[in-house]
């Protein structure tokens, strides 16, 4: 097999070598393409990884389900009546619709979005204030700087604990102060903190200023009864949104008597449009960086083929001694394209590494993801394996053009130009 | 060793056509050292590019060494010319960025030998023609009458069965040229078949055998009392 024999390899590495100004000069197109097509690649990558980020912690199969105001009258109902809806209504939806994966009612004490006081030591903070259960952390994760979240034990025994957000712990506490183990009042109520979350920056459905207490025990503090403000629902993996989404609808609209049109009445959110949407805006943005980036190598790899070309011109009368010394049309031939392949692997290796290099100092910099989505910028091993494979077999395809141009010169031709 | 009949070869330029090679027959045995003497234009380049099977003829035969030489593919040409013919030219036509050393394996690497051997055959020619110790010199490095002397050493090397000199000392200096042109007639003395392509009467007369030749046809063909070049040097 010649491409394992030693000797095109010396006497390959010896063309270069000699030359190595016109060598690096070669590369250059190259080394630049590569650099251009693996950055745009880490930087697609990192924008993906920090969208992801911001979605960590948020189950992305989810929807949200609240109660607002009928529009259109119904079986004797006039529009406009406020839809309520029953903790016993969690139960219904989760046996009919087998889908469902987390169920987790709640309930506000304020008007939807609406906030309460909330006092400690003459300190107040409007806040929000959820009866939650502890399932709702599987579908919008908490992240807790200290202490613990809900658990089962708080809503069986109605535990007068609460978990507030970092925002309300600002307001209501001194800096630095402890807040573990301290009482705060809602509506003439106590209640001990036993946890502080960070608000998600990017990702905003309980606001940054809140108090989650158990279901339970809102019900028995506040005098709630049955009643149920929304629902925070997980969905199994691969069943689409829209598909639970309406059934849901239609199971509440029944039992509701809401009218089968009424587009109002029942509010909801799905969660999974919007990764969707982001993750579709990031595939395109990998494809087209891709895209970019292979169209820019190709570019380079005709600037190899130029040179060649050039360098061909150069050379003819070395080709036509090789040739008079007996070295065929097929070796020549192969000397050139060799020549190509070894110029544009070890160019395109250049540039990985030194866009590997740009792409590590970024990701130091930047990388964090605090404040923009951009996450860990680097490109794949696939994605490296599949540019490099297309980088080496357009520089076959155009390393031919020049070797066919040194084929075609004639011996004869060559020694004869002075 | 070389055999020619009714040779003819033409160049089209433009419209016309030129009727360079009209009609040559001619013989070379065995050991012979010829000189093809001719003003510029009577055809003795083109003649030897037909015998270096660096250009095809129109019409006749030529047979190298028994084998019919015809309708040669590319690669088929550049196979005879590594195994029969040994090239030396006016401006020698190293390869300005390989040694000495280097230079003179490459007909070898073409034949496939292997590196070591190679390596131990340049060497062996280059102490041939005296320059073992400029072995790793690259051309530059190299006086002309030395790079003539790699270059002889090269067309050696892949041993071939005729050498094939074009104005082997038009580059250089009468000291010079007698001393390639004593090189090249030692290496006849042992028994190599030589073809020297020469304008210059001194060099013609250091061969055995000078063929004139003028607007395409050979008007004389003689054996001569060879000078040795030994006594100028």
């Amino acid at each position: 097999m010649w491409l394992f024999d030693r000797d095109l390899w010396i006497e390959i590495f010896h063309t270069l070598g000699k030359n190595m100004f016109r060598t690096f000069l070669t590369m250059l197109g190259v080394i630049f393409a590569m650099i251009i097509l693996v950055l745009l690649l880490g930087s697609a990558n990192g924008m993906s990884n920090g969208f992801n980020k911001i979605f960590a912690g948020t189950a992305s199969n989810s929807l949200f389900v609240w109660g607002q105001s009928t529009s259109e009258p119904y079986k004797g109902f006039e529009r406009g009546r406020r839809i309520n809806y029953k903790l016993e209504d969690a139960e219904i939806l989760k046996r009919q619709i087998p889908e469902i994966e987390v169920l987790a009612p709640r309930i506000e004490l304020a008007d939807h979005r609406g906030t309460v006081s909330v006092y400690r030591n003459g300190q107040t903070s409007g806040s929000a204030v959820y009866g939650d259960f502890p399932e709702i952390d599987n579908i919008t994760k908490k992240k807790l700087v200290e202490g613990r979240f809900l658990n089962q034990t708080d809503i069986e025994d109605s535990k007068k604990v609460c978990v507030i957000g970092e925002e309300t712990y600002k307001l209501l506490f001194e800096k630095g102060e402890k807040a573990m183990g301290q009482e705060i009042r809602i509506n003439g109520v106590y209640f001990t903190v036993v946890g502080i979350y960070k608000p998600n920056n990017n990702i905003n459905i309980d606001g940054e200023n809140a108090v989650f207490i158990p279901f339970s025990t809102f019900q028995k503090a506040f005098n709630s009864g049955d009643r149920m403000g929304w629902m925070a629902i997980a969905v199994e993996e691969n069943t689409p949104v829209p598909f639970v989404e309406s059934q849901i609808k239609s199971i509440l609209k029944t039992k509701y008597d809401i009218h089968p049109d009424d587009e109002r009445a029942i509010g909801s959110f799905d969660m999974s449009e919007i990764f969707n949407n982001i993750t579709a805006f990031t595939t395109v943005l990998q494809g087209f960086s891709f895209f970019v980036g292979i169209f820019t190598l190709l570019a380079g790899v005709i600037a190899i083929s130029n040179i060649l070309l050039i360098t061909v011109k150069e050379r003819t009368q070395e080709i036509g001694v090789r040739r008079a010394l007996g070295a065929t049309p097929v070796i020549v031939k192969r000397q050139i394209v060799v020549e190509a392949i070894v110029l544009t692997a070890f160019a395109g290796l250049v540039g990985f590494a030194v866009a590997v290099g740009i792409l590590s100092i970024m990701n130091a910099m930047w990388g964090s993801g605090d404040n923009f989505p951009f996450v860990k910028p680097m490109i794949s091993i696939p994605q490296f394996v599949v540019s490099f494979i297309l980088m080496v077999g357009l520089s076959v395809l155009i390393g031919l053009l020049p070797a066919n141009r040194a084929v075609r010169i004639k011996p004869i031709d060559a020694l004869r130009e002075e | 060793m070389i055999e020619i009949k009714d040779l003819h070869k033409s160049y089209k330029m433009g419209t016309n056509s030129l009727h360079v090679l009209k009609g040559i027959n001619f013989k070379v045995e065995d050991g012979e050292l010829v000189a093809i003497m001719g003003s510029s234009g009577s055809g003795k380049s083109t003649l030897l590019n037909i015998l270096g099977m660096l250009d095809g003829a129109d019409s006749g035969e030529y047979t190298l060494d028994g084998v019919p030489i015809k309708n040669l593919s590319e690669t088929k040409a550049a196979q005879y010319r590594n195994k029969f013919l040994g090239f030396i030219f006016q401006s020698f036509n190293l390869i300005n960025y390989k040694s000495a050393a280097e230079n003179v394996a490459l007909p070898l690497y073409y034949q496939k030998v292997p590196r070591k051997e190679r390596q131990e055959k340049a060497m062996q020619y280059l102490e041939r023609v005296g320059l073992k110790p400029w072995a790793d010199h690259l051309p530059s490095e190299l006086s002309g009458g030395q790079k003539q002397r790699v270059a002889i050493a090269r067309a050696m090397a892949a041993e071939p069965k005729v050498l094939l000199a074009d104005e082997p000392t038009g580059a250089l200096d009468s000291k010079t040229s007698y001393e390639v042109m004593d090189l090249i007639q030692k290496i006849n003395d042992e028994g190599n078949t030589i073809l020297v392509v020469t304008h210059e009467e001194d060099i013609a007369h250091m061969c055995k055998r000078i063929v004139h030749l003028k607007d395409g046809v050979i008007v004389e063909d003689k054996k001569v009392e060879q000078v040795r070049a030994e006594q100028y040097v």
